[in-house]
């Protein structure tokens, strides 16, 4: 395996680990006017992402430089390509973070009321946004023969692409209503348990739409072997045993279940895009590929010491934050925020 | 006005604001975490209610600065894409090292040090504030690494019109980065005991109930002050020295140097007027071989003069106006040095009365560090400008122009858009960021954290 196809892969897991953990992250904050009642709920709700949304946040912060390093014509051509709708992430991911910070901080109820919402909003815009864009990848998008986009934001706005958009934020619900009946107690789990049991028969719909009509709009099945389309089957598979585990009141195995949908889900989109990073639809020949696109073997290199380095160690005191912060929280905990 | 303007504002405007709290985020969790380590190797209470106070302001500050941070990480991509096909082999790597090495640090260990003081042992607890304070510097460190290159490229080579990079060891240790980087973290420190000494003076002069914690914290303040300032104008003397080698176009324009000369002569006051085609001095008060001095320790040594520096990078670059904004990097540049300058003798008089346990009986010298917070903002910003101004035309230097970096996909009016959205944004957060600041800086040490607990859960 050469280091183009090695950091393609990196580039598909730093996605991957961000819609894992960021899904949550934006579940919770679309769940807020829907679980939280009052403001101590929403306190609740909030501070059970309260000391790992940042960390989650840069999972994607890492993803657009990893795409610079290694692939800047990719980077360069994404970004400027999908101009306004990285401008509407951006403006999201301001307000909410913002919001996260500033929101307690005073009493005055009208002060949190417009937090709250930056928050829903927020956590909303991104969901959709973001699978839209990485959708649109493989969709493919008019880009011509100097790598640049020769489109607008409506060019985005196609339905097989908007449905994964509408994907992201019912599985984010999902997702997120599992994470916090994990996390919390007492009311407020059980409120989020019967809402994600409500979300699941919907997160599944979708998600089949999504795959179904994804087969038909992109070049999937003339590039695939068929032992490939077990990949999707299996996302499929993992969402239904998700919701098993969700009736039988086994809500760590159905975050699971569904954390490995949504892993799968990203990786099928990574393996029809290969060797691709982003299809042209003016000519097959102008699709930017990881090697057309790539850095020089040279950059790559340091880039892999640098990855092999610092990765692991990133994964073990992420994961050591989880686990300080294991304990439920209910509305009689004290609240940090 | 065309795309380059309106990139070159929006670049302007979410970078001078970001760096607006990128500093204070550099100075002020190294003090907190010396207050902490304190608190864990003694147990005394005053300085559990000093690091808790001090990182309340630091995290309403802290915020800001992470998103809007996220802005300038796409920005690249989003409105220079062809500076981010031309450097992507070599920017690309410091900036993905900075999301590796820091940004997760300081995210994670933030999140914990903020949730966590019931859940860890005194000692686990300061720690998580140092790697804070670590990962937040590693990010200054490699973003300047980046910038480094910019100002004087290294260890690269041309290939089919692209820089390559050939040699790391080279880009991490650009002879630029030796200086501008120390200068950079000492400035953080300065702003950050400024920051600490000015809203301790407040509460010194308003006889607040926690005297002790604020006359402590201005005692910490007064000690990071002085080093501070001593490492800023130290090392930005060597910084300024290199930049007369590897960028004496803007040495230049900066000394508003018109012509060359030998002994050089430093500018007391100067106004020149300058267009596209020529540049002449208006007004021109100079003392005779002091910019030598400066330049080379020595009253001799030529210094070339703008007009000279033209005709040779038209001679090796092609015809083109490569004279920056003289006037303004003459003026950021002595707004600068007259604000560290002026920083130094207040941080000493700062010392001096602590030494003497005096401060409270100076009411006026209280008095006048509480505004005082605000003079690093002006140093610092002018420093960037006077950096990033003093550069172009060039984006990179001698490599690649400003003008030749701009995405071509993007419309004037996309990015009149952006552009409108990020300034009323990035207003709106800076009055709540003020009011937040002020609101808590005010209240002191007193932990009203339960008392708003309950009031919440009456309704």
């Amino acid at each position: 395996m050469d280091l183009n196809t090695l950091w393609f892969i990196l580039i598909g897991l730093l996605f991957a680990g961000f819609f894992f953990l960021e899904g949550f992250d934006y579940g919770v904050g679309m769940l807020l006017p829907f679980l939280g009642k009052d403001d101590r709920t929403r306190r609740v709700l909030i501070n059970t992402i309260g000391p790992h949304w940042d960390g989650n946040e840069v999972w994607l912060i890492t993803a657009g430089g990893a795409l610079f390093a290694a692939f800047p014509h990719w980077y360069a051509t994404m970004f400027s390509g999908f101009y306004m709708a990285f401008v509407l992430v951006l403006l999201s991911l301001i307000l909410r973070g913002a919001a996260f910070e500033f929101r307690s901080k005073l009493g005055n109820p009208r002060w949190r009321g417009a937090w709250d919402w930056m928050l829903f909003f927020g956590s909303l815009l991104p969901s959709l946004l973001l699978p839209v864009a990485l959708f649109n990848l493989l969709r493919g998008v008019p880009i011509d023969a100097t790598m640049t986009y020769r489109g607008s934001l409506v060019t985005l706005l196609n339905l097989p692409a908007l449905l994964w958009g509408v994907a992201a934020i019912l599985g984010f619900l999902f997702h997120g209503a599992i994470f916090l009946s994990l996390k919390t107690g007492g009311e407020i789990a059980s409120q989020a348990r019967a809402m994600a049991e409500k979300l699941w028969p919907p997160t599944l719909a979708i998600l089949l739409i999504g795959l179904i009509s994804s087969i038909f709009t992109t070049d999937v099945t003339a590039r695939w072997p068929v032992a490939l389309f077990l990949v999707p089957l299996l996302a499929v598979g993992t969402l239904v045993v998700s919701g098993v585990f969700l009736r039988r009141g086994r809500s760590g195995l159905a975050f699971a279940a569904f954390g490995v949908t949504i892993v799968l889900v990203v990786s099928s989109l990574f393996l029809a895009l290969y060797p691709r990073v982003m299809v042209s639809s003016l000519s097959p020949d102008w699709s930017l590929t990881i090697y057309t696109a790539a850095s020089s073997a040279y950059t790559l290199r340091i880039m892999s010491y640098i990855a092999l380095a610092l990765v692991p160690v990133v994964l073990l005191y992420q994961a050591w934050s989880y686990w300080v912060f294991r304990q439920r929280l209910v509305r009689e905990s004290p609240l940090e925020y | 006005m065309d795309t380059v303007t309106l990139a070159r504002l929006q670049f302007g405007i979410t970078t001078v604001y970001h760096f607006f709290f990128v500093p204070l985020t550099l100075g002020l969790p190294i003090l907190v975490a010396i207050i902490e380590t304190i608190y864990a190797r003694t147990g005394n209470e005053v300085y559990r209610r000093m690091a808790k106070f001090w990182g309340k302001l630091l995290i309403i500050n802290f915020a800001v600065g992470v998103v809007t941070g996220i802005v300038l990480e796409f920005q690249f991509g989003m409105n220079w894409s062809e500076y981010s096909r031309f450097m992507g082999d070599i920017f690309g790597v410091p900036l993905a090292t900075e999301a590796l090495s820091s940004f997760f640090l300081e995210s994670t260990f933030l999140g914990v040090w903020i949730f966590g003081w019931n859940r860890l042992s005194r000692g686990l607890h300061a720690a998580t504030m140092w790697l804070v304070a670590l990962g937040s510097n590693l990010s200054g460190l490699w973003i300047l690494i980046a910038n480094s290159f910019m100002q004087q490229p290294v260890g690269y080579t041309i290939v089919d019109g692209r820089a390559q990079l050939i040699d790391f060891g080279a880009l991490i240790t650009n002879p630029n980065i030796i200086s501008q980087y120390p200068h950079v973290l000492a400035s953080g420190v300065v702003t950050a005991s400024f920051f600490m000494m000015g809203i301790s003076a407040y509460h010194l002069l308003k006889r607040s109930e926690d005297r002790e914690a604020f006359w402590r914290s201005f005692r910490v303040g007064a000690v990071a002050a002085v080093i501070g300032c001593v490492l800023v104008i130290a090392v930005g003397h060597a910084q300024t020295q290199h930049i007369a080698q590897s960028q004496p176009m803007k040495l230049a324009a900066l000394e508003a140097l018109v012509n060359s000369e030998d002994p050089a002569s430093f500018s007391l006051f100067s106004i020149v007027q300058q267009s596209e085609e020529s540049i002449s001095e208006l007004v021109s008060i100079r003392i005779p071989a002091v910019l030598s001095f400066l330049t080379y320790n020595r009253f001799s040594g030529e210094v070339r003069g703008i007009k000279d520096i033209q005709s040779e990078y038209v001679a090796r670059f092609g015809p083109d106006n490569y004279v920056p904004p003289v006037m303004l990097s003459y003026f950021t540049f002595r707004i600068m040095v007259g604000a560290g300058f002026l920083l130094a003798l207040l941080a000493l008089v700062a010392l001096i009365l602590v030494w003497r346990e005096k401060v409270e009986r100076v009411p006026f010298f209280l008095r006048v560090l509480m505004p005082a917070i605000g003079l690093p903002y002006v140093a610092n910003t002018a420093g960037w400008l006077l950096t990033e101004m003093g550069r172009q035309p060039w984006i990179v230097y001698g490599l690649q122009k400003t003008k030749d970096a701009i995405s071509p996909a993007v419309t004037p009016g996309m990015l009149m858009f952006s552009l409108l959205a990020f300034t009323i944004i990035y207003g709106g957060l800076m009055v709540a960021d003020i009011y937040l600041l002020l609101h808590f800086a005010k209240r002191g040490t007193v932990e009203e954290e339960e008392q708003v607990e309950h009031t919440a859960l009456a309704y």
